[in-house]
């Protein structure tokens, strides 16, 4: 009987929405600006996931195509999101962004 | 069979990364959670003969990325445990309102039917991610008539702009230093060493 | 020769520009002569470049010159071109000429001015832009000098800018001659619109074939709204009188001798459009009798020196447009050229006056200066009689022709004969009256005026004047038309009106006018030569009421005050104070008010926390989802 259980495109989906809203709750929930940018890698993997399972039920190469682009824009968002905590904290003392609100209208 | 023992394994051990990446109080575990995560998901990518992505997978993601943000915290200071108690007064519930609203309305497009995860006929031809399909398919420019050959080719130039931006970026922001009151106006070739 | 023709125009300009840039760094009597010079190399360039018109007067083949300098705007028929032909090569000569003599007489007369550099570049644009507006070959470029001419007189009124007075009789200027050239403008409009060009060449060749007499009449009509505007004719005249609040040679210069006769001239280039057209002729020539006659009226109540001669200007250029008006060319161009001579010397006569009473114009406060001014006094004698009509001088000549043109033209033109003779008759008057008043009887000057002769750089242009004034009239004597035939080329194919042939009838005609201004002259010596003080008040007391009038232009410029100023400064202010402050403003205001009240609304949303935003966001995915439940996608 559970030889017959085929894993579907939309088991790998429904595990990709399950991740996706991990990391928006701890983008939502978490103060601290490290653990929010991991959040967001974690939302960023998520829709990897789907890409991949999708490129697959399509037999599509371009799901994978785009994945690599998401990586690239990631790994640039990472290196610059990680200098601006990086000198933040040197001006600031602290990697909390509930204490960064100048911005406010 | 096989699939399904790969699909419970690495998805426990992928939502448990995750979750420990919320949850963790010390943004150390938080990091060693999420590098669990990609490497669950370079399994998975790999299943799905997306070999090139996994391979990319672990060596950027769980390699250069966590080890940047490993650093970072390093930086930023280990010992600083963060307070989980929330300061603003109705961020947690209004989160937790919209995530859940979402999470319901989801559901109910699926429950009724009015949603399909894939909508594809027949039985799709296999693609395999090996390097030299996913550098054909980025690099390759074809004959000029042939447009389907080459349309990963500006998006990859694109990208390639992106990072320099991204690169130089990064290194002015580690360069600046708000310049106190009392400090003479820097000079025009101010480097790191000033 | 014709070929460089562009230098007349171009040599003052580059004075002026010489002026506007070194002016003032150069100095006083210094920058006069870069001014001086520019303006005599125009004349004589003319002089020589009219040679074969003057050689060759009289024979029907004289050369007529079209010089191309570049395609301007081709649309528009309007080529940059000049036109070398014996009209305007006369009005070249005069604008130069004359200037060239005022020019040097404004060395003298703006002595010690700080603005002395400035006023020489003003005069020298103006030579330039009057010389643009003679020699153009098609209306645009006409009208290009037409306003050049109005901004250099703009700014020549009100040189003396600190003086309020100065600075309004400028902006009266400039907006009066709007009003006329709106008609021009219009006039333009329709004759591009009947010929698809607006140049010369082609409009004023034959337009019979191209324009019925209807069309004919209203672009005829509407060119007179223009010239009376520039040329102070009824009912637009009011602005001249007040101009006379610039320096005295500039009203010689442009508000006697060439700015204003430019209505003339555009009539006269005209005239093949004018003789399509009885009724705009007849309408030019009642405006013009009209002008001459309420402006004669008016100059002899005048106390002011100036503005005598300045309604005396009106009322010349009234004699002007009488003679165009019947298709009296040469006649009207005649008595433009003599009144240039003999007017430019009364208004510099006058200024050496003004200068020698310490800038007193009140003739009142005047008198007795035959002894004190000799050759100011001589010259403006001769003047006088010459405007006076008095043979053998220019103005008898001139003023003759026009009135025989007129008399001869007969029917309805009789009367405007008649009114032109009573015209002579006033302006002999008012002239004498000017004269006695200022040169005879004894001295009524202000304590502590020592009146002196001017300096010689002024006295030599007022006898090279005096001298032309002489002379100039026996250049179109009924018994020798040398003008007339200089002018042939241009108006051969147009009907023109001529003095009668008949030798007794000229005679007969000529005795009458001459009478007329002897009779002026008399009454004006038994009232204010001869007469005592008593006398003469009881004389005038006689008179009291129409003095009134007269004293006051009718009050023409208190009738434009009340109907139009004071209406549009209501407008204006309702504009400004109510239409613009409250409802234009408040919707501005109220634009800004709505969007700040919106924006302090929903200023709460920017709360600066990241998280907050995040939340935001996640919201906005909640809608869109909310909306695919419900919409489907």
């Amino acid at each position: 009987m559970i030889e017959s259980v085929v894993v579907t495109p939309g088991w790998y989906m429904t595990l990709a929405a399950v991740l996706f809203l991990i990391g928006s709750g701890g983008l939502l929930l978490r103060n601290n600006a490290l653990v929010m940018f991991m959040s967001v890698e974690l939302m960023l993997n998520a829709v990897n996931l789907t890409f991949v399972a999708a490129a697959r039920a399509h037999g599509d190469i371009g799901g994978q195509m785009a994945v690599l682009f998401v990586l690239v824009v990631a790994a640039a968002e990472v290196a610059v999101g990680l200098a601006i905590i990086v000198s933040i904290f040197r001006t600031r003392r602290t990697a909390s962004v509930d204490e960064l609100s100048e911005l406010s209208g | 069979m096989v699939e399904l023992v790969i699909f419970v394994l690495m998805g426990a051990v992928t939502l448990a990364g995750a979750i420990g990446v919320v949850r963790a109080r010390n943004p150390v575990y938080g990091a060693m959670g999420l590098m669990a995560t990609l490497f669950a998901l370079a399994v998975f990518y790999v299943v799905h003969l997306a070999h090139f992505v996994a391979v990319v997978q672990v060596i950027v993601y769980a390699g250069a990325v966590i080890t940047l943000f490993l650093f970072v915290i390093m930086f930023v200071g280990v010992d600083r445990a963060e307070d989980l108690k929330e300061k603003l007064a109705v961020q947690r519930p209004v989160a937790l309102i919209v995530l859940v609203g979402v999470v319901v309305l989801a559901g109910v497009l699926v429950v009724t039917g009015r949603f399909d995860w894939v909508i594809s006929s027949g039985e799709p031809p296999v693609v395999r991610g090996t390097i030299e399909e996913i550098g054909e398919n980025l690099i390759s420019i074809g004959s000029p008539s042939d447009r389907q050959a080459s349309r990963w080719l500006l998006p990859f130039e694109a990208t390639s702009l992106l990072l320099i931006v991204a690169a130089v970026g990064a290194i002015a922001l580690a360069f600046y230093r708000p310049r106190r009151k009392d400090e003479p106006p820097a000079g025009p070739d101010t480097g790191p060493g000033s | 020769m014709t070929g460089y023709l562009w230098i007349v125009i171009v040599l003052p300009l580059a004075g002026a520009l010489f002026n506007h840039f070194l002016g003032r760094r150069i100095g006083e009597p210094r920058a006069a002569g870069p001014a001086i010079l520019a303006v005599l190399g125009s004349f004589a360039f003319a002089a020589v470049a009219a040679r074969d018109f003057f050689i060759s007067a009289g024979s029907s083949e004289q050369a007529v010159a079209v010089v191309h300098l570049f395609d301007w705007i081709p649309g528009l028929g309007a080529r940059a071109e000049l036109l070398w032909d014996p009209l305007s090569a006369t009005m070249t000569l005069v604008v130069t000429g004359v200037g060239a003599l005022i020019h040097i007489y404004s060395v003298g007369y703006m002595h010690g001015d700080p603005r002395f550099g400035r006023f020489f570049t003003y005069l020298n644009l103006f030579i330039a832009s009057m010389l643009i507006l003679v020699l153009a070959n098609n209306f645009a470029l006409l009208f290009v000098g037409w306003e050049l001419v109005g901004l250099c007189s703009y700014l020549l009124i009100s040189f003396w800018y600190t003086r309020p007075s100065a600075a309004a009789a400028g902006k009266k200027a400039f907006v009066v001659n709007r009003v006329g050239d709106f008609g021009f403008m219009v006039a333009l409009m329709i004759i591009f619109l009947s010929f698809g060009t607006l140049s010369y060449t082609e409009v004023l060749h034959d337009p019979g074939t191209v324009i019925g007499a209807g069309t004919a009449t209203a672009i005829g009509l509407l060119l007179l709204v223009g010239a009376a505007g520039k040329s102070a004719q009824l009912p637009l005249h009011v602005w001249l009188p007040d101009a006379m609040e610039g320096p005295t040679p500039v009203s010689a210069l442009i508000h006697a001798a060439t700015m204003v006769t430019a209505g003339v001239y555009m009539v006269a280039r005209c005239a093949a459009i004018f003789g399509l057209s009885d009724v705009a002729g007849g309408v030019v020539a009642t405006v013009g009798a009209l002008t001459a006659l309420l402006a004669a009226t008016i100059a002899i109540a005048q106390r002011d020196i100036k503005r005598v001669l300045a309604y005396s200007t009106i009322s010349q250029l009234g004699y002007m447009f009488m003679a165009v008006g019947v298709a009296g060319y040469v006649a009207g161009l005649f008595h433009l050229v003599t009144h240039a001579v003999f007017k430019a010397l009364l208004f510099l006569g006058a200024g050496s006056v003004i200068h020698a009473m310490a800038d007193q114009q009140d003739m009142n406060r005047m008198g007795g200066l035959r002894r004190k001014l000799p050759l100011t006094h001589a010259t403006m004698l001769i003047a006088t009689l010459s405007i006076a009509g008095i043979p053998p001088l220019a103005g008898f000549w001139s003023k003759d022709e026009i009135l025989a043109v007129m008399f001869y033209a007969g029917g309805y033109y009789t009367v405007l004969w008649a009114v032109g003779l009573v015209t002579a008759l006033l302006t002999a008057f008012y002239m004498a009256r000017q004269y006695f008043m200022v040169f005879s009887g004894e001295g009524r000057w202000d304590e502590g005026v020592d009146p002196h002769e001017s300096p010689r750089v002024m006295t030599v242009p007022l006898v090279i004047l005096g001298a032309l004034t002489l002379v100039i009239g026996f250049v179109n004597t009924p018994f020798r038309l040398s003008f007339e035939h200089f002018l042939d080329p241009v108006f051969h194919s147009v009907p023109v009106a001529h003095a009668p042939e008949d030798g007794f009838l000229l005679a007969a005609l000529a005795l009458v006018s001459v009478a007329a201004g002897l009779v002026g002259i008399l009454i004006a010596y038994l009232i204010y030569g001869r007469a005592s003080e008593e006398v003469r008040e009881r004389l005038l007391g006689r008179v009291r009421r129409p003095l009134m009038a007269w004293e006051h232009g009718y009050w023409i410029d208190d009738v434009y005050g009340k109907v139009i100023v004071e209406p549009g400064l209501r407008i204006a202010d309702w504009s400004a104070g109510v239409l613009d402050q409250r409802a234009i403003d408040g919707l501005v205001n109220g634009v800004g008010v709505a969007v700040r009240r919106l924006g302090a609304r929903l200023r709460p949303l920017q709360s600066g926390f990241v998280r907050a935003y995040g939340s935001l966001l996640a919201a906005g995915a909640l809608l869109v989802v909310g909306w695919i439940v419900v919409r489907g996608i």
